[in-house]
């Protein structure tokens, strides 16, 4: 059996059915306009476009990814259409990833809209690409995972927006990409360094402006351990209740 | 794969949902090449037996094998040899008919261009070539049941799973269908069918197993499942001004060798073990204000059996599923 067939097919055809489809580049693009808009009005002063970048970057990825995978995952599950899916001879961990990796590559190219546009209006020269990049990598891996454990958690689509709210925005606020985990409450930070946002976003921080306060191999680390955690601690529940 | 062995085996297959017992210690064998058909009302039983047999739910006790090979923790390890058509339909709605079938056969690992000539030829033999690019969506009932069934079997699997192939659609789709059921069949394909319809099982199965309430309460051919009530004498009444709903007592007292059952309100069956005397019984209806329009006697059919051992009025059965209820 040529499991690569499979695999390739399953990313092509959720490429083409959900990824690439029209709405869902124009949020690609609006999302993180939106943002740096929020900031431009929000501010007195000039908007300093090198300081939001890494936050802008890692909200587009986060709500790009958990957005669509938790949405699409529990929309075939709720059609039967997944079922089709876990009959075929694939390994359910291919599947998963195969399933998955469509979200990624959406959250991967969600996170470089900004970076897009940042270009225009700021000299990117001094970024630091060789970590830039697994850090959107392992973003998305870890954000994406993370949109799976809610598909699997629920039934319907619309719960699937709101159980993901549920752990968005708090990782928003405790990530520290607008507000720095130091200057968050004593009794707060250990919470902070219990979401992968946190160690992303160090990383994003010290790639773009030398700002981080992690060494950035203990990020990758966190972050490819988050990665595994969610990802395992997902097909357990897919095999417990989708195959219970 | 071991000789002999049957194709697919259940040995005290069991399936407890919290404290419902949904299967409970089934046991049976498909041959290899054989139509098995499993019967049974609503909630018997039947889509969670094709469930823990195909994967997706996983059994609480028992064993399953196949071709001999035990794999009751892992069934994926034989997915690639059975093809399997839900009771509804698990196809792309977004996608058209021919990428549908393109997409089911790339995920048995078939090349683009085995499955691209596969595809054409599967919506030819099921006359969907004309409405290949429209969407799944936008197909009819029985254009998304037909494309279902070709997505089953677009990799050639020796067993094919089916489940309620033909309720709720057209009549002609429905022949259709059933024939192209014989077609795999001749072509050695080993076919697992569950059906409330026993006209479709008494015509396709080789041998069939009754399952009521988790539990298989009979399984045979055909031939031995009808010889037991051969000699059973049945009369078949047509009644008018009334029903035999209240009589049931009076009947039972007045005839005690006949057994009744009323198929719909207007017809009504006797059933003895010797030549059933017409005019006392009509008479007896007659006298009680309902008419008999039409007395004829039947063939002890496979529906007979079903009844009998069952105790499942047909009638009840297909409503039932008809109004949309789902399989258990």
């Amino acid at each position: 059996m040529k499991l690569w067939i499979a695999y390739w097919n399953i990313l092509l055809k959720d490429m083409r059915t959900y990824y690439l489809k029209p709405p869902n580049l124009s949020w690609g693009i609006f999302f993180p306009l939106a943002w740096t808009l929020m900031f431009f009005v929000k501010s007195e002063t000039a908007v300093d476009v090198r300081s939001l970048l890494p936050g802008v970057m890692a909200l587009s990825i986060l709500f790009g990814t958990t957005s669509m995978l938790a949405v699409t995952v529990t929309f075939e599950k709720k059609g039967r259409s997944f079922d089709r899916l876990l009959l075929a001879p694939i390994p359910l961990e291919l599947l998963m990833l195969a399933k998955t990796s469509g979200a990624v590559f959406f959250g991967t190219l969600n996170a470089f809209v900004p970076v897009v546009m940042a270009a225009f209006v700021i000299d990117l020269s001094g970024v630091v690409w060789w970590q830039l990049l697994p850090a959107v990598l392992l973003i998305a891996v870890s954000s994406t995972f993370l949109g799976l454990f809610v598909a699997v958690s629920v039934s319907e689509v619309f719960e699937a927006q709101t159980f993901s709210n549920f752990f968005r925005f708090p990782m928003v606020f405790l990530c520290g990409l607008f507000f720095p985990v130091q200057m968050l409450p004593a009794l707060m930070r250990p919470l902070s360094y219990a979401i992968p946002l946190t160690y992303g976003a160090d990383v994003l921080h010290e790639a773009v402006n030398r700002t981080g306060h992690l060494p950035v191999f203990v990020s990758f680390a966190a972050l490819a351990g988050f990665c595994g955690v969610l990802f395992l601690v997902s097909l357990r529940n897919i095999r417990k209740r989708w195959i219970g | 794969m071991t000789n002999n062995a049957p194709a697919i085996e259940a040995q005290s297959l069991t399936k407890r949902f919290d404290n419902v017992v949904a299967v409970d210690a089934v046991d049976f064998g498909v041959r290899p090449g054989e139509v098995f058909g499993f019967l049974g009302p609503n909630g018997a039983g039947k889509t969670t037996t094709i469930n823990m047999l195909t994967g997706l739910a996983r059994p609480t006790g028992g064993a399953i094998r196949y071709f001999g090979h035990d794999v009751t923790r892992n069934v994926k390890k034989v997915q690639h040899l059975m093809g399997v058509v839900p009771d509804e339909s698990n196809l792309y709605p977004e996608l058209d008919g021919f990428d549908n079938l393109c997409f089911c056969a790339s995920l048995y690992g078939m090349r683009r261009r085995e499955r691209e000539d596969q595809a054409r030829a599967l919506l030819a033999q099921f006359g969907l070539a004309d409405v290949a690019g429209r969407r799944f969506a936008a197909f009819s009932k029985g254009m998304k049941r037909k494309l279902a069934i070709a997505a089953g079997i677009i990799h050639r699997p020796a067993i094919l799973f089916l489940d309620e192939p033909t309720t709720g659609i057209d009549v002609a789709s429905a022949r259709q269908i059933r024939q192209m059921l014989a077609d795999l069949k001749s072509s050695g394909t080993t076919i697992f069918l569950t059906t409330h319809y026993i006209e479709e099982a008494e015509r396709l199965c080789d041998r069939l197993a009754f399952i009521v309430d988790g539990k298989v309460v009979r399984l045979d051919t055909l031939a031995n499942l009808v010889r037991d009530i051969q000699d059973q004498h049945v009369v078949q009444l047509t009644l008018s001004g009334g029903t035999a709903a209240d009589l049931s007592g009076p009947l039972h007292e007045t005839f005690p060798d006949g057994r009744f059952e009323r198929v719909c309100d207007s017809v009504l069956r006797m059933r003895t073990d010797h030549p059933v005397h017409l005019a006392p019984l009509v008479r007896f209806l007659e006298d009680r204000g309902v008419g008999v329009t039409e007395a004829r006697m039947i063939r002890p059919s496979l529906e007979d059996v079903f009844v009998e051992i069952t105790g499942i009025e047909l009638e009840r059965m297909r409503k039932e599923k008809e109004k949309g209820g789902r399989g258990s």
